[in-house]
């Protein structure tokens, strides 16, 4: 092998002349055409109109300390604002002096959240990692225990509520919207007929009237005196939702899968559990990661829709604080800010469903 | 999906045909007053952030005019204002919080109208605030009344009830005026303070809100005297035991009487060593009227000494110890020209 490497000459040449510098650069990327360059100079007219009056706002006329909202009229961005209402956005009523509580839980919730990106840990340690995670979270948030003050859910709110209302729902939602998925494409009448008029139900309907329903319809039709926790209403409505959703996106994979697979899973004389669980499900739910994450991200922000069944969630604890009659008239600031979280998470899962794509599908890859 | 679309229609037909019922029919609640002694507290639901009556401070504390009302209750019923669960219900919930027994009373911005009184199976207490569409206008047009809007220029939002109060106002005064009619009640406010008409028309506490809120120097506006629409704001509770509605009802008057006597938080425990029968009786010197309630004699003492009078809470969460800056107007006492008035405390 060496010697066939010598005999090949290696002749060294010059790298292309790069007569493209930074004239030729804007020649080829911007001016390449006449409807090019008035494009081009269009979009930097816009960008020269709005980015200097936007950085005026937002930094050089800000006013960053303010002992009250009046005081911080005067110019630009009030960021005052948010440092003063910081606490009150993340974590709403929870108890002041009990503020270690929620900042613990969204710790744990990052870092779970962290863990299961890890492909290694997949599997039944992460199973209990998560199990252990999600009970000291509850643990924490409720109290109870000797030296935690119980905290009643009415009162948990902010960043905390919309992480557990976003995961829980994601985590029974899906493989509740698995069983659904399979139920539909089942041979059996009886369990395709209940999974087709579950999904076909909930899908039929929006979440902000699943949301009334348990809020205001199911109260009137429980006897006097007996109400259920307002969060587990609106938690367990999200699951429902979410499973429906998620139901029709894993069916899509189920359908793509070739019917050759299927048979050749038979014919090696597998069980139907077991081709489901070996053959089918892995290939399909690879096939349909890009939907999922559509799907988890469209549930993250649509726990902001609590907000009409008054739990405040990011969003509402935002606009709960904008109420202030010391602090009125900074909405903008306070929605830049909370945009700026909501982004964070969205683009996350994003940028990790895509690796997760690249990587389940690299044998399809050319 | 047409058999499903159906379906669903007809169950809506049923659970709208069920919740007319239940609405009807009162629930059947116990006594209120041995249910929250028993629990040692009681809820009440509060709007989810009305600037004034029920926001929260940066530290999550309830404060405001409808929040001092209920722990005014708690004081005069435990003796502690802190006796209180606040659950803050939305306009479309707080009906269905109150009739299925979530909250004890609704001090939630609610305005008594037959319908409510009636039909949804409520009673009211005694109104602890009169809104109603009022007019601002800057200072610097020099206005002091309504009267004086002849040929204004007013931003009103299309569609409303405000619309139409607005214009049988004008035309009941004889006057002129020029509406600039926009959609969104945002872009009204917007036209109003970029001085696009001299004059802006609302619900006069949402005038008074968007002034501190919104203007560059909120001294520069003024929400006119007048009110041209009745939005009496009532606390709520149940049908079905009167007992609870009487207390809510006594304890609201002693605010009012309190502040009509004199009877401040500062000078309450002076006030006990009155020789005026009438504050005797109140506060509870002459035994007898927390009895008849069902309440410790020194009910009304503690509602004032822990929360104030009434004047005390209106300056404190929306006049003008606070950045609301509302005049008393209507809501002020009879003996100065407004509608507070107590019912006789004997």
């Amino acid at each position: 092998m060496a010697d066939i490497a010598q005999d090949i000459p290696v002749v060294r040449q010059a790298p292309p002349p790069r007569s493209t510098r930074a004239l030729g650069w804007l020649r080829v990327h911007l001016f390449s055409s006449v409807f090019n360059s008035i494009l081009t100079l269009l979009a930097v007219g816009l960008l020269a109109a709005a980015v200097p009056p936007l950085v005026r706002w937002a930094l050089i006329d800000a006013i960053w300390s303010a002992p009250n909202g009046q005081a911080c009229h005067a110019g630009g961005a009030c960021w005052a604002f948010i440092g003063e209402k910081m606490r009150f956005i993340l974590f709403g009523r929870y108890p002041a002096d009990q503020e270690w509580r929620p900042i613990a839980v969204v710790a744990i919730f990052i870092a779970m959240i962290a863990a299961a990106c890890v492909r290694p840990l997949w599997g039944r340690r992460l199973a209990v990692v998560w199990f252990a995670g999600l009970s000291a979270a509850f643990l924490l948030m409720a109290g109870g225990l000797p030296g935690l003050r119980p905290v009643e859910t009415g009162l948990w709110s902010g960043l905390p509520l919309t992480l557990i209302l976003a995961v829980i729902a994601m985590l029974f939602g899906f493989p509740l919207g698995v069983l659904l998925a399979l139920g539909r494409r089942s041979r059996l009448p009886a369990v395709r007929g209940i999974c087709v008029g579950y999904i076909e139900l909930v899908r039929g309907v929006p979440l902000i009237t699943v949301l009334f329903m348990a809020s205001l319809m199911l109260p009137l039709f429980l006897p006097a005196g007996v109400t259920i926790d307002k969060v587990l209403r609106a938690q367990v409505a999200f699951i429902l939702f979410a499973a429906a959703y998620l139901a029709e996106v894993v069916r899509g994979g189920l359908q793509a899968i070739p019917k050759g697979q299927i048979e050749a899973a038979d014919a090696l004389g597998l069980s139907y559990l077991q081709r489901t669980r070996l053959i089918v499900l892995p290939q399909a739910l690879a096939m349909v990661i890009p939907p999922l994450v559509n799907t988890f991200i469209g549930m993250f922000k649509d726990t902001s829709l609590v907000l009409i069944v008054s739990l405040f969630d990011l969003l509402g604890a935002t606009e709960f604080a904008l109420t202030d009659s010391n602090w009125q008239g900074f909405a903008v600031e306070a929605d830049v800010f909370i945009a700026a979280i909501y982004w964070s998470f969205c683009f996350f899962m994003s940028r990790y469903s895509q690796l997760l794509e690249r990587e389940f599908n690299r044998g399809k890859q050319r | 999906m047409i058999f499903q679309t159906r379906l669903w229609a007809a169950f809506a037909a049923v659970v709208a045909t069920l919740c007319g019922l239940a609405a009807g029919q009162p629930a059947k609640a116990g006594p209120t007053l041995d249910k929250i002694k028993q629990a040692g507290m009681f809820s009440c639901g509060v709007p989810t952030g009305i600037p004034g009556f029920a926001q929260p401070d940066s530290q999550g504390v309830y404060s405001g005019f409808d929040v001092d009302i209920c722990k005014a209750l708690s004081a005069a019923i435990f003796g502690d204002p802190g006796k209180v669960k606040y659950v803050p219900l939305t306009a479309q919930q707080r009906f269905t919080a109150l009739q299925s027994g979530e909250v004890d009373i609704l001090s939630n911005n609610t305005t008594w109208t037959l319908t409510r009184d009636t039909d949804l199976g409520l009673n009211f207490g005694p109104v602890v605030f009169y809104d109603g569409q009022g007019f601002m206008v800057p200072n610097k047009l020099n206005v002091k009344s309504a009267k004086e809007l002849n040929g204004a220029t007013i931003c009103v939002q299309p569609g409303t009830t405000t619309e139409l109060n607005l214009a049988d106002y004008f035309r009941a005064n004889k006057m002129e005026y020029k509406p600039v009619v926009i959609e969104k009640i945002d872009e009204v406010y917007a036209a109003f303070f970029s001085g696009r008409c001299d004059v802006m028309t609302g619900d006069a506490t949402g005038l008074a809100a968007q002034r501190i809120g919104r203007a560059s120097n909120p001294d520069d506006y003024v929400v006119l005297p007048e009110r041209i629409s009745k939005e009496p704001l009532a606390p709520v509770v149940r049908h079905g035991d009167d007992q609870w509605h009487d207390i809510v009802d006594w304890i609201v008057f002693a605010l009012i009487q309190g502040e009509e006597s004199g009877i401040t938080q500062a000078n309450v425990d002076e006030m006990k060593k009155t020789e005026d029968p009438a504050i005797k009786r109140m506060l509870g010197v002459t035994p007898g009227m927390g009895k008849a309630l069902g309440l410790e004699e020194n009910w009304a003492y503690n509602a004032i000494k822990m929360v104030g009078n009434y004047g005390e809470i209106f300056e404190r969460t929306l006049g003008m110890g606070s950045p609301m800056k509302f005049e008393r107007g209507i809501n002020g006492l009879w003996t100065k020209g407004g509608l507070m008035y107590a019912i006789p405390i004997r």
